[in-house]
């Protein structure tokens, strides 16, 4: 620590090179400039380590749960392993995945998708995001050696509508990442036996959407693609994997019949039902990491 | 390399992860002649050459070029994003060039310690950037590509600004930390199963910013910035970044290094003055040099600026067994 190291020290040592090996006793000035170096070091050392350790308090709170893209480890195998290089987003053609920020503590720079803003709409057919992971955060199967949590695996292969006539009509994805869920039965359109007219969330909604009729390999924006329905099936018709959901008739709690959007189990959790729901706000949500429960 | 320079060479990986410089215990013969011939120089002509040097011109010639490479290789990770151009994807602690998989040796050492598996693709692009690096210079990668480095330039410019204006003063921290911190790091990965370095390193929020727009978290590295400015000189690169001891380590290995000759130094000292690092430097002052030739340690980031400042080419790029066939 009192080696004659620093630079403004330099010329003083030249000078006055003692040629006796002995070392004269530290004066209480540099004693003192040691001390307060210490102190300095143990001030940036705290200082960088709350900052970084700063990152546990949204953990600790349990924020909201973040979808996450299609074939995501589950919550903390994926924190761990995820590079936060943003290489999913930038393959993904409709631009549903985003990278968190300083608000989600460890997870500032991990992808994830709102589902209401842009929901994955599967149009690139292959789950490209997947492909584009570079250390295995987002996979088609899981290694053998994490754990499947009941009720995530998906029975079968996908089949995605818009490829059922290809020769190979499945999405490679053997989890799903959410369910749908019908959370405000009593504004749903279908229910209420109501239909839809006109722009699905407005003129100035950006979201995109894959349309077979329009353009297999151009989404484009829902607000260009209006509607003219009896009855609003929205959640259904534009959901990219087939018997995902359906319009049932259901018993309503009085005992009337009536038509409901039903979620079955093929539905992988991929939030187009929730962006495209035309009611304000949503009546469908997805539950980002939910299981299939029976 | 002779029995001083094998010497040295081991003293300055223990000076890169933090002990203090010291004065070589022995000198070989051809350097101890020229050490005493120098005290006997005529001081006046010295002198005046350290004057005509003074105001000379500064040259800028290494951190210019060093900019450009470093504007250039963050806009094409920009570019390949927002025009779709695809040359380079992805941000800098993992991509793909032209489908080539490279990761960032301290993201993918903090991604296996916390997940405790690993990927091909993974080792793929980390074995690539470690022989890329490993060719061009260990911790070029902090002053050639480093994003952050260039901020803390400028923010060392301004600190520098203060510090003549005797408004600030540059408060020195101990370089042990730098090594405390790497470890403390990769403990908190393999224990926590998070990457926590990765949540508040500047490289990788500077890099994602430029890529997929800014956020909250730029406001961190802002913070890291006014330190700088008004209390510690680039006190993040010198004192606490684990990817800089990182990539120190494969310098260790790196061919590429700044060569310094010792009969034409005039020991003035503005190349320690102007150097991220000026531990790597110690061999420059007069009475030190264990040997005529001297390469610079494995902490040095192979910026130039040395280069650029000294007034009679003592110190020059080198590359270690080529550069005597060019």
């Amino acid at each position: 620590m009192s080696e004659p190291e620093q630079p403004d020290n330099e010329t003083k040592s030249e000078t006055q090179k003692p040629a006796t090996g002995k070392k004269p006793p530290p004066s209480r000035e540099r004693l003192q400039q040691s001390r307060r170096r210490w102190l300095r070091t143990a001030l940036l050392t705290g200082g960088v380590l709350g900052a970084a350790l700063s990152g546990y308090l949204p953990l600790v709170y349990a924020q909201k749960k973040r979808l996450r893209p299609p074939g995501a480890l589950d919550e903390k195998d994926f924190l761990s392993s995820c590079i936060k290089c943003g290489q999913c987003v930038q393959v993904c053609p409709v631009e549903a995945i985003k990278l968190a920020d300083l608000v989600d503590g460890f997870g500032v720079g991990t992808p994830y998708i709102d589902a209401r803003e842009q929901a994955c709409d599967f149009s690139c057919d292959a789950v490209q995001c997947i492909l584009a992971c570079p250390t295995g955060s987002l996979v088609y199967k899981k290694p053998a050696f994490l754990g499947v949590r009941k009720g995530a695996p998906l029975a079968a292969a996908p089949i995605l509508k818009a490829k059922e006539k290809d020769p190979e009509p499945t999405l490679n994805l053997t989890e799903r990442i959410g369910v749908a869920r019908l959370t405000r039965p009593e504004a749903c359109l279908a229910i209420q036996g109501k239909g839809f007219k006109g722009q699905v969330r407005g003129a100035s909604f950006k979201g995109l959407l894959r349309y077979m009729e329009v353009d297999r390999w151009k989404p484009i924006r829902v607000s260009d693609h209006p509607y003219d329905l009896a009855e609003c099936d929205l959640c259904v018709r534009e959901c990219p994997v087939k018997g995902a959901i359906s319009i049932e008739t259901v018993f309503a709690p009085d005992g009337s019949k009536r038509k409901s959007p039903v979620v079955h189990e093929p539905c992988v959790g991929c939030g187009v039902c929730e962006m495209i729901c035309p009611v304000e706000p949503t009546c469908i949500v997805i539950e980002a990491r939910e299981v299939w429960n029976t | 390399m002779n029995a001083f320079l094998t010497r040295r060479f081991f003293d300055q990986i223990a000076v890169m992860f933090g002990r203090e410089a010291k004065k070589p215990s022995a000198i070989s013969e051809p350097a101890q002649k020229i050490h005493v011939l120098k005290r006997a120089t005529n001081k006046e002509r010295l002198q005046a050459a350290i004057v005509a040097h003074e105001n000379a011109a500064r040259v800028h010639t290494w951190r210019n070029r060093r900019w450009a490479v470093l504007l250039a290789a963050n806009l094409l990770f920009t570019f390949s994003f927002w025009f779709d151009i695809q040359i380079l994807e992805g941000a800098l602690t993992a991509s793909r060039f032209i489908g080539f998989h490279l990761i960032d040796l301290n993201s993918a050492l903090q991604v296996m310690l916390a997940h405790k598996h690993i990927i091909v693709n993974l080792v793929i692009g980390t074995g690539t950037v470690l022989v890329l690096w490993l060719l061009l210079g260990g911790r070029s990668f902090c002053s050639w590509v480093c994003p952050y480095h260039l901020l803390a330039e400028f923010a060392e410019y301004i600190h520098l600004f203060l510090v003549k204006k005797k408004l600030v003063t540059d408060q020195n921290i101990d370089r042990r930390l730098r090594t405390l911190s790497w470890i403390v790091f990769a403990v908190l990965a393999a224990a926590t199963g998070y990457t926590v370095f990765e949540a508040i390193s500047p490289t990788g929020i500077v890099s994602r910013a430029l890529i997929y727009g800014p956020g909250l978290a730029l406001l961190w590295v802002l913070a890291l910035l006014v330190f700088e400015v008004f209390f510690s000189r680039r006190a993040w690169c010198r004192y606490a970044c684990p990817i800089g001891l990182t990539y120190g380590v494969v310098g260790i290995f790196s061919p590429v290094r700044i060569k310094y000759k010792l009969d034409s130094c005039f020991h003035e000292g503005d190349c320690r003055k102007v150097c991220l690092v000026p531990h790597v430097l110690d061999t420059v002052i007069k009475g030190r040099a264990v040997d005529t030739e001297v390469p610079i340690g494995p902490d040095c980031t192979r910026c130039g600026l040395c280069v650029d400042t000294c007034p009679t080419g003592s110190l020059s790029f080198d590359i270690k067994g080529i550069s005597r066939l060019l």
